[in-house]
């Protein structure tokens, strides 16, 4: 019972804190292109504008515009309540594992494919059929990624991944992490839509993957959609914060470890938020299809991985 | 009488009656509603007779010897095995019976419904039979049969000549199929009279090591090419599309599940498992199935064609998940091994469900819109809310989102996968790793395929006349969907309940019998095989309807009023017209680009100009084609030399009736000289 | 990595605002408090350009520049009306522009607010009289503030909007940079 209180307080965190991540990636990139920006804290002021506008709905759209805001804001949150973040707990780790939190993300992307196509606007379908195809391209690195890590845990649980990360530290510097690493932080950048995959800040609509599909979508719709895709952010830095650098969760719930949890989490989303805005700032944006070359790569890098875990072990 | 007996009979009557009955029906309204009695009154029996089996653990033995002793007599023994498959052949029949019953009124004046209606009911005969079976003579007179009467049914349409070319593609593969088949079975028994399963057994354990390996290879070729695995499979799409949909969905839901039961029963009872080469066979063209079935799926726009595809790729699954349980098995890791071959039935009853709802959905958007081709649909969801619902289900199961029943197969499978890490020898083990990144990327890419299938056929503005006056389909058409999406569902959620209870199936086979406990207690988590990982399905739909049920309820606490309705976004454009939308050749552009080596697409651009000046230009057609070269690779060398061959041969055939009469005499001295020299 | 040697080196570029010419911008409607509220720390701006020469266009671009850097005010530029707040508006109301923009100001959600940048859309400018010409931008759509100029300098028409929010001229407690930017560009 404690702890699922402590999941439910964990993923509420998780929730609350995303926009706060999105916000800090802005303010590191609005300082290293030598401007002021907004305050980190500024994408709660934008959610909370959000959720005072009007909704307005195209007259071709079905209800699968409606929902999808939805279904995305909903897989994001339990797939957040899956990935262990400041800890592990036993309740998330039976109730799903790695596949579940991987299949979930794509259930929330098909429906807001879905919803891009429902408009009826060229510019929805073409976000539609990019975003389809990174997606394609990178749910079997993600899978494949992690399945390396869970061959050397015995276990698809990403509790138990973060875990046996723990108490084998030696482990971790080995060639099929290395290997992982690198596929999954290429894989977060395709998926959470930043450079050099796609521009989470421009205005042209042909050099957009993710903002096409959202383009009709106004008030509380696209809050949810934005904070979704916060959310999303948010695991996949906690995926490679906590699978390839475990040290510092709280295995237990004493308050003591859980602050310490929380400490370490904090630290290490920061050092992740700093490397993606650097990163961000020094790449420019690929073209669309060179884009598919890159995810070949990562495939590569984690069948690599794996294979690695296979034969060293 | 027991219960089986009674089950049995009713299944027997049921298809019998509903088939010959309908031929002296006297309108097509008549024979139409007897095909469907017949069908679901069958199926009913059917799912009795399995349910029965499955439940009880005891088998159904029906022996008939004295009918056509000389062949071996009829002898039906279903087992647990047979049980399974066979409920899945009466789970589909009956929501297609149903189905049929209102697709086939634009039929009623024209005729021929009886003998539709008689082969229809002979397809479902025969394959419940199939399922049934205990001796050779049984399962290839009842394989011939089904194969037979769903030549009949592909050709229902035989006005086109697609149809026509489809069917001939079709009876060749099932014929190769045959011919592999016989001397298969041949080989395996001990001796002329003793043809029943049981005596196959004995009889393949007195078989050589090369002999096992002959039997497995031509077991692969004829059940490999039912079931569609590449390079078997070039007949699925040309006759799954050509078919009346309802036989689309029997035949993809049902008919290659039996080239599955098939392998299963040769290589896993008959055989009783074999050397790891067998296991990697199968992971080989599994993951090659899969894998090519999705991106051909990709690039077609013919709706019920990509369906096709997808069963190849499906089909390719489950050998996967075959394979899985084949290598853990010579490798003497029986426990797993069963959790192998758990997954792959688990994804056959499965995909069952979902491709049969989706081509029924499919057949209720053909018959509104009168075409295949997706560039001519768009809008439905508004006029077919139910069908677009239902197909929507369907697709999701398909792209295995959690917590339909697809994801819950997959799953199984991957975890399947993942138990050969334990196998010993680091070499084999490494082949895990691809098949379980193949996997990944066909289900990656079998989303995407659905996303365009669904969003380009149902969404947005109507691209025909015929898409914007669709109406909803009739009800019968709709309830049969409605079951199949209950299945999906219920299969899904029930996951943690369903799959504990499915190693009973394998209890008859000898080898890994033993291994298998009783069923336990349902729970709420669905385990993966060695401890390896565990998930409920239950506990995610309901965190997922948690979460949004909380920001709906958000959402309604902060906007009271309704969204104001406005035109789609355009950049200020004055009006839109369906003419702006994507279309499925553009939506799946990028992945053409990137499959662009596999694939070898042709463009081909024709600009019309005006007479006087070729700068004012009045059309441009753009046409591209993706033609599967390795079907041209494979088969053309094989049917340009059948051709060859059999002109150099028509030699023979000079015309004159002098040289006939000079062969039939040569022919009888031969034969005269032959006798006397055996003697 | 010279990249970051010249980042360093570089600092930050932003000045404080200060308007060239105050005059130059003017409320046109009384503006709702509860909408000012709402809009006033995060604002999504959609550009229009209803046939302009592009001369206030160019001085638009340059709000979104480290000099002038418009998102620490909150505000942010996004290509789609269904996603905007404000419309800045530019250029006399060409006949073929009318209907756009029109269109662009029903696709966007309310509360919304309107702002003509430039002579042209105040009173059609140069262009004043013209057959391909409609009327000024308050003859299509209703305007919320006025900023004058031919081209407008960046910081008036950042003035403009900011006063439209009541976050430019005249105290309120918590405002954003506008009281708290230091004196000196900071190294």
């Amino acid at each position: 019972m404690i702890e699922f209180i402590a999941l439910l307080v964990q993923t509420s965190v998780a929730v609350a804190l995303a926009p706060g991540v999105v916000g800090f990636i802005r303010w590191l990139k609005a300082r290293l292109q030598g401007r002021r920006g907004a305050a980190p804290w500024q994408p709660y002021f934008e959610l909370r504008k959000l959720f005072g506008k009007e909704v307005v709905v195209s007259r071709t759209a079905s209800w699968i515009f409606h929902a999808a805001p939805f279904i995305v804001f909903g897989t994001s949150v339990v797939v957040a309540s899956l990935v262990p973040m400041a800890v592990v707990t036993v309740v998330a780790d039976r109730s799903g594992d790695l596949f579940v939190a991987v299949y979930l993300l794509l259930f929330g992307t098909f429906f807001l494919a879905l919803a891009g196509l429902d408009t009826g606007s060229p510019f929805g379908g073409m976000g539609a059929s990019r975003e389809m195809t990174v997606v394609a391209l990178t749910e079997p690195t993600v899978a494949l990624a992690i399945v390396a890590l869970a061959l050397g845990a015995g276990s698809t649980n990403l509790g138990d991944i973060v875990i046996r990360g723990v108490l084998e530290p030696a482990r971790v510097p080995g060639p099929s992490y290395l290997l992982a690493f690198a596929a999954l932080f290429i894989v977060t950048l395709a998926e959470t839509g930043r450079l050099p995959v796609d521009n989470p800040s421009t205005h042209l609509e042909l050099t957009m993957i993710h903002e096409a599909m959202v383009l009709e979508y106004s008030g509380p719709y696209l809050a949810l959609v934005e904070w979704g895709h916060a959310v999303k952010l948010l695991v996949f830095f906690s995926l490679l914060a906590n699978l390839f650098v475990p040290w510092g969760i709280a295995l237990s719930l004493t308050p003591l470890a859980l602050l310490g949890g929380l400490a370490a989490f904090v630290v290490k989303l920061a050092v992740l938020s700093v490397a993606v805005a650097v990163i961000e700032t020094r790449v420019a944006k690929l073209r669309l299809f060179r884009v598919p070359e890159l995810l070949s790569a990562s495939f590569i890098l984690a069948l690599l991985a794996v294979m690695t875990s296979f034969l060293v072990r | 009488m027991t219960p089986s007996t009674l089950a049995f009979g009713i299944m027997i009557a049921g298809y019998a009656a509903g088939g010959v009955l309908g031929l002296a029906a006297p309108t097509g309204r008549a024979a139409r509603s007897i095909t469907a009695a017949g069908g679901i009154a069958g199926s009913l029996g059917g799912l009795a007779l399995a349910l029965t089996v499955l439940v009880t653990g005891a088998p159904f033995d029906l022996a008939l010897p004295g009918w056509l002793a000389a062949a071996g007599g009829i002898l039906v023994r279903l087992d647990a095995l047979g049980a399974f498959f066979l409920a899945v052949v009466a789970l589909v029949g009956l929501p297609a019976s149903l189905y049929g019953w209102a697709y086939t009124a634009s039929h009623d004046g024209r005729g021929g419904l009886g003998f539709f209606g008689l082969m229809f009911n002979l397809f479902l005969l025969s394959m419940s039979i199939v399922a049934s079976a205990g001796n050779v003579f049984t399962f290839v007179a009842a394989w011939e049969a089904m194969s037979v009467a769903s030549y009949f049914l592909v050709m229902t349409d035989a006005d086109h000549e697609e149809t026509r070319r489809a069917g001939l593609w079709y009876i060749a593969m099932t014929h190769f199929g045959l011919v592999m088949l016989l001397p298969m079975f041949f080989a395996m028994a001990p001796g002329p009279d003793q043809t029943s399963f049981a005596d196959l057994r004995t009889g393949a354990a007195a078989l050589s090591a090369g002999g096992r390996n002959a039997v497995f290879l031509l077991a692969l070729a004829a059940f490999g090419s039912k079931a569609g695995v590449v390079p078997l499979h070039v007949w699925l799409p040309r006759a799954h599309p050509a078919a009346p949909s309802h036989v689309s969905a029997l035949m993809s839901g049902v008919m290659i599940k039996l080239g599955i039961y098939g392998l299963l029963r040769v290589a896993l009872d008959l055989l009783g498992g074999g050397p790891v080469w067998w296991g990697g066979l199968l992971l080989a063209l599994g993951s090659l199935s899969a894998l090519l079935g999705v991106l051909y799926a990709l690039m077609e726009h013919d709706l019920k064609r990509l369906l096709a595809y997808h069963s190849v790729e499906n089909v390719g699954i489950i050998f996967i998940g075959l394979g899985a349980g084949f290598t853990l098995l010579s490798y003497g890791l029986r426990a797993l091994a069963v959790f192998g071959f758990v997954a792959a039935l688990y994804h056959t009853l499965n995909h069952a469900c979902f491709k049969g709802l989706l081509f029924l959905g499919a057949g209720n958007v053909v018959h509104q819109t009168h075409t295949r081709n997706m560039e001519q649909m768009g809008g439905l969801i508004k006029r077919m809310p139910q069908t677009a619902l239902l197909f929507l289900v369907g697709a999701a199961a398909i792209a295995a989102l959690p917590p339909l029943n697809g994801f819950a197969s997959e799953w199984m499978i991957f975890q399947a996968l993942l138990a050969g890490a334990s196998i010993p020898r680091p070499e084999v083990a490494v082949g895990v790793p691809v098949a379980v990144g193949m996997l990944a990327l066909a289900s990656g890419l079998a989303a995407a395929c659905f996303v365009k299938a669904f969003g380009i056929s149902f969404l947005a503005l109507p691209r025909s006349e015929d898409a914007a006056r669709a109406q909803e389909a009739p009800w019968p058409m709709r309830a049969s969907m409605w079951m199949l999406a209950g299945a999906c569902v219920a299969l899904g959620l029930g996951a943690s309940v369903v799959v504990p209870a499915l190693p009973q199936i394998l209890r008859g086979i000898d080898d890994l019998g033993a291994d298998i406990g009783g069923a336990p207690p349902p729970g709420l988590l669905v385990h993966g095989a060695a401890g390896i990982g565990q998930m409920s399905p239950l506990l995610i739909a309901g965190a997922l309807a948690a979460a949004m049920l909380i920001a709906v309820f958000v959402v309604r606490l902060v906007r009271r009023e309704s969204p104001r309705a406005a035109d789609t976004w355009g950049c200020g454009r004055i009006q839109q017209t369906a003419r702006m939308e994507y279309t499925a050749s553009a939506f799946a552009e990028p992945l053409r680009r990137v499959f662009a080596a596999l694939y070898r697409p042709t463009a081909d651009i024709t600009v019309t100009a005006h007479p006087e000046s070729r700068f004012f230009v009045r059309s441009v057609t753009y046409q591209s084609e993706v033609e599967p070269w390795f079907e041209k690779a494979l088969y053309d060398p094989v049917l340009r030399a059948v051709r060859s061959t059999s002109r150099s041969i028509r030699r023979l055939q000079a015309g004159s009736v002098h040289l006939y009469l000079l062969y039939v005499t040569m022919a009888l001295l031969v034969a005269l000289l032959s006798v006397w020299w055996v003697r | 990595m010279a990249l970051f040697g010249k980042i360093w080196r570089t600092g930050l570029a932003t000045e404080i605002l200060r308007t060239v010419d105050p005059a130059a911008v003017e409320i046109g409607r009384e503006i709702d408090r509860q909408v000012k509220t709402l809009l006033g720390r995060a604002l999504a701006i959609r550009e229009v350009d209803a046939g302009s020469c592009n001369g206030c266009e160019i001085e638009i671009s340059g709000l979104a520049s480290p000099v002038y850097d418009m998102e620490r005010f909150g505000l942010h530029f996004v290509a789609s009306p269904r996603h905007a707040d404000l419309l800045l508006v530019t250029g006399p109301v060409t006949r073929n522009m009318e209907i756009p923009l029109r269109k662009t100001y029903e696709a966007t959600p309310d509360p919304k607010l309107v702002v003509a940048v430039g002579d042209c859309a105040k009173n059609c400018g140069v262009f004043a009289g013209s057959y391909a010409v409609v009327g000024p931008v308050e003859a299509v759509v209703p305007v919320d503030v006025f900023v004058a100029g031919c081209p407008p300098e960046p910081a008036d028409i950042l003035a403009g909007i900011l006063r439209a929010l009541d976050r430019f001229g005249g105290p309120r407690p918590g405002t954003a940079a506008t009281r708290q930017v230091p004196a000196q560009v900071v190294r």
